[in-house]
């Protein structure tokens, strides 16, 4: 278990010498405790508290980097069952695989297509994070050429998988610049395969049918000099798949049980791409930190990713759009001006009811922090200042040429306010955005 | 190497509803559908997950003048005969239910008055054998005019009907006691509220093992992290033995999928063809939250309920 701020400060100098920028050494244990502090800004602990402390408060899940620069990814050190109780860290990776059977324009094309697996949604860029290469050919040669061409033919991490250690020390070699993530290492390849990640500085999979065997393995992996491990649980049924998940990182955060804590890595290349998003996606929800896909179909791929997007959001922050006027359509200068909150929730469900209205419009977001129109309302944070402002700031005046708001239904009593310091003439709109439709085709 | 175990124990079980009447039990339907009864959340054993998670086709009392062209191609036929919608949703979807949903009711959307609803009640009890949902249009005040006439109209059908909420529970509670009818009570994903329903018609007889709860449905890419996460704090609740949440939940995926941009955009080349793109996102957004413990789910496209229930059959 993580030790108690007392438990750390017991090992701490006790000299109050402030350098670490806390007042005290107490306040540091703390700290320290809360992880809201690094070891390293003391510095004169011993070397003894040094590793004892580092043993005990390394997160319950390890963390891992593969990939180099802007295509590093990281995964793991996760702290948490479920989101409410804080927040999942470091987003789900997603992988499409490449078959070492393929050459020339085929290896190409693949490429080309998973390269374009990157989207523009509701103002975030997102996409797929890695390639997988794996090695279906049986042939060490093959595998090493395909390696280095798809580390030429994409910049985005690499995983490379292959059940020889043999084929990996061959291909492991060509890339090892690029850090990548090099598996599997079973019951049988652990030691080979290790060195072979040893020697190239990169991450290893430790793959196993069951907990026992890759608790068994990651140690064997650890004490051959690797620690930076990403566990495979190889199961064939997906209710087995993500009840091992599932199970793997309660042992880790309830237990701090350290030999299965390790970030994991799934697959979900069988069936159709419908198939393949929907077990991608029950994967994701269950913790496996890497997903391998084998569609490249970019409807499949979409879902996905949002889903990522949402589940890895921080739930105790609101997510907020920027605070400004936004054209839906193409608006002239008779357009209706809608006002609403900067709640992301708030403002997508408004845009989506004024694009479903087919009547051209802007949209006056206003920063309410994040909060929805009745909380905004209730807390001060939406009234005729707050109005007024936005209205000189985004010199909506120049955009239209009548003065009329639209307000939500729900802060109707605001609109005498609203009237007098703005000038503007207020038109209450309905209380749920889904009759905006109807109200933007009748009422404006 | 020995791996400690991690077996927690509960107090508290998610309740076991059981919808629909056949012959047996006073009803006209031909199987009925059994839903809840999960004893653990993410990690307990397979056994503990209770029953399969169950898909309700949506099958609304009026022809839907707003459908995108991908969902309404596969109705297209049946849009206007709520009775040969649900035949087709049963015998060629395979709904394990049907949703009846009656937007046509709701002021601007029809107005349409109890004899109507009532009409198309009966006839969709005639023409299938799964149980019913009768789902009302959301504005109280022809919900509570109208739905206590459909809930008659299905007497003894022990269908599941709804929505209560915080402020309009009475009339609805009170009528589907009476009529043997098992209730939805309905919240806008807020925890508090959503006991609050619960207690509320408890206070009034109803009891609390025919209740199915509603949080509200919030789609892939707009809030469902929001369902997701009261979806588990429901179950944890349950588990903990909080009597007042441990009903099994449903979602309205169809609807709340379909309105996303994502799923009925037909301009947006990097997104892929729109024809896959909006089964693919109503499918997404169903196993996501299949992943937070629900147990009803309301769907639309054939496809995509296809993809779902080949996921139901993996987890169960």
């Amino acid at each position: 278990m993580a030790l108690t701020g007392l438990q750390i400060f017991k090992m701490l100098p006790k000299s109050n010498c402030k350098k670490c920028g806390k007042p005290t050494c107490l306040a540091f244990a703390m700290a320290l405790a809360q992880k809201k502090a690094n070891l390293d800004e003391c510095p004169t602990v011993s070397d003894e508290a040094r590793t004892a402390l580092a043993e005990a408060s390394s997160p319950p899940i390890r963390m891992v980097k593969f990939g180099t620069g802007d295509s590093q990814v990281q995964i793991g050190q996760e702290t948490v069952m479920f989101r409410h109780d804080e927040k999942f860290y470091n987003p789900t990776v997603i992988a499409v695989n490449v078959s070492d059977s393929l050459t020339g324009d085929a290896l190409k094309s693949r490429l080309e297509q998973i390269n374009e697996l990157q989207f523009e949604r509701v103002g975030t860029h997102i996409q797929v994070n890695a390639v997988a290469v794996v090695n279906d050919s049986g042939s060490a040669d093959s595998f090493a050429a395909c390696v280095e061409a798809v580390s030429q033919g994409s910049s985005l991490a690499m995983i490379l998988l292959s059940e020889s250690a043999d084929a990996l020390s061959a291909a492991t070699a060509k890339v090892a610049g690029v850090t990548p993530l090099i598996g599997y290492a079973t019951a049988d390849s652990a030691e080979a395969v290790a060195k072979v990640a040893k020697e190239n500085k990169c991450p290893v999979i430790a793959a196993g049918a069951d907990l026992e065997t890759l608790a068994d393995l990651t140690e064997k992996i650890k004490a051959a000099g690797v620690e930076d491990i990403v566990m495979a649980i190889q199961k064939t049924a997906l209710k087995d798949q993500l009840h091992t998940l599932s199970e793997a990182r309660a042992l880790a955060l309830k237990k701090t049980f350290r030999p299965l804590g390790y970030p994991t890595i799934s697959l979900a290349v069988q069936g159709s791409p419908d198939e393949q998003a929907a077990e991608a996606i029950s994967l994701l929800c269950k913790y496996s930190s890497v997903v391998v896909i084998e569609t490249a179909e970019k409807y499949a791929v979409l879902p996905i990713l949002t889903a990522i997007m949402n589940i890895y959001t921080d739930p105790q922050k609101p997510v907020q759009v920027e605070a400004k006027i936004y054209p839906i359509g193409e608006p002239g200068d008779d357009a209706p001006v809608l006002l609403t909150t900067n709640f992301s929730l708030t403002y997508y469900t408004v845009e989506s009811d004024v694009e479903a209205s087919r009547v051209p419009s802007y949209i006056m977001v206003v920063d309410t922090e994040g909060t929805s129109v009745l909380t905004a309302y209730s807390g001060d944070k939406l009234n005729e200042k707050v109005v007024g402002e936005a209205l000189k700031k985004h010199n909506v005046a120049d955009l239209v040429k009548h003065k009329k708001l639209v307000i939500p239904g729900y802060v109707a009593v605001m609109s005498g306010k609203v009237e007098e310091e703005t000038g503007w003439e207020v038109i209450v709109g309905p209380r749920e955005s889904s009759m905006l439709p109807k109200f933007l085709q009748e009422a404006v | 190497m020995a791996v400690p175990k991690i077996a927690d124990s509960y107090a508290g079980s998610v309740s076991r509803v059981v919808i629909g009447a056949t012959s047996d039990s006073g009803g006209t339907r031909t199987s009925t559908v059994t839903v809840g009864g999960a004893t653990n959340i993410v990690y307990g054993s397979t056994e503990q997950t209770g029953e399969k998670p169950v898909i309700a086709i949506d099958v609304l009392d009026t022809a839907p003048a707003d459908w995108p062209e991908h969902l309404v191609e596969p109705y297209k036929d049946v849009l206007d005969d709520p009775a040969a919608w649900a035949k087709k949703a049963v015998e060629e979807f395979g709904a394990d239910i049907i949703c009846l949903k009656f937007d046509g009711i709701h002021p601007d959307q029809g107005d349409k008055d109890a004899d109507h609803a009532v009409k198309v009640t009966k006839a969709v009890l005639a023409a299938v054998g799964v149980p019913l949902i009768l789902w009302g249009c959301g504005y109280d005040e022809k919900d509570n005019a109208i739905m206590p006439k459909v809930s008659e109209a299905a007497k003894g059908e022990n269908c599941l009907i709804g929505t209560v909420t915080e402020g309009n529970y009475k009339s609805l509670a009170a009528i589907a006691l009476a009529d043997g009818h098992n209730l939805i009570t309905e919240a806008p994903l807020d925890i508090n509220i959503g006991k609050q329903v619960n207690i509320l018609v408890s206070d009034m007889g109803f009891p609390l093992e025919r209740i199915v709860t509603f949080q509200s449905t919030g789609a892939l890419g707009y809030g469902i992290e929001y369902s997701y996460s009261i979806q588990e704090r429901q179950r944890l609740a349950t588990l903990g033995g909080d009597k007042m949440m441990a009903m099994p939940s449903i979602s309205d995926v169809g609807s709340e999928a379909w309105r996303a941009k994502e799923a009925k955009s037909t301009d947006v080349p990097g997104w892929g063809d729109a024809a896959d793109r909006g089964p693919a996102w109503e499918a997404s957004t169903a196993v996501c939250l299949l992943q937070s413990g629900i147990d009803i789910i309301r769907m639309r496209h054939p496809k995509a309920i296809e993809t779902v229930k080949n996921c139901i059959n993996k987890l169960s």
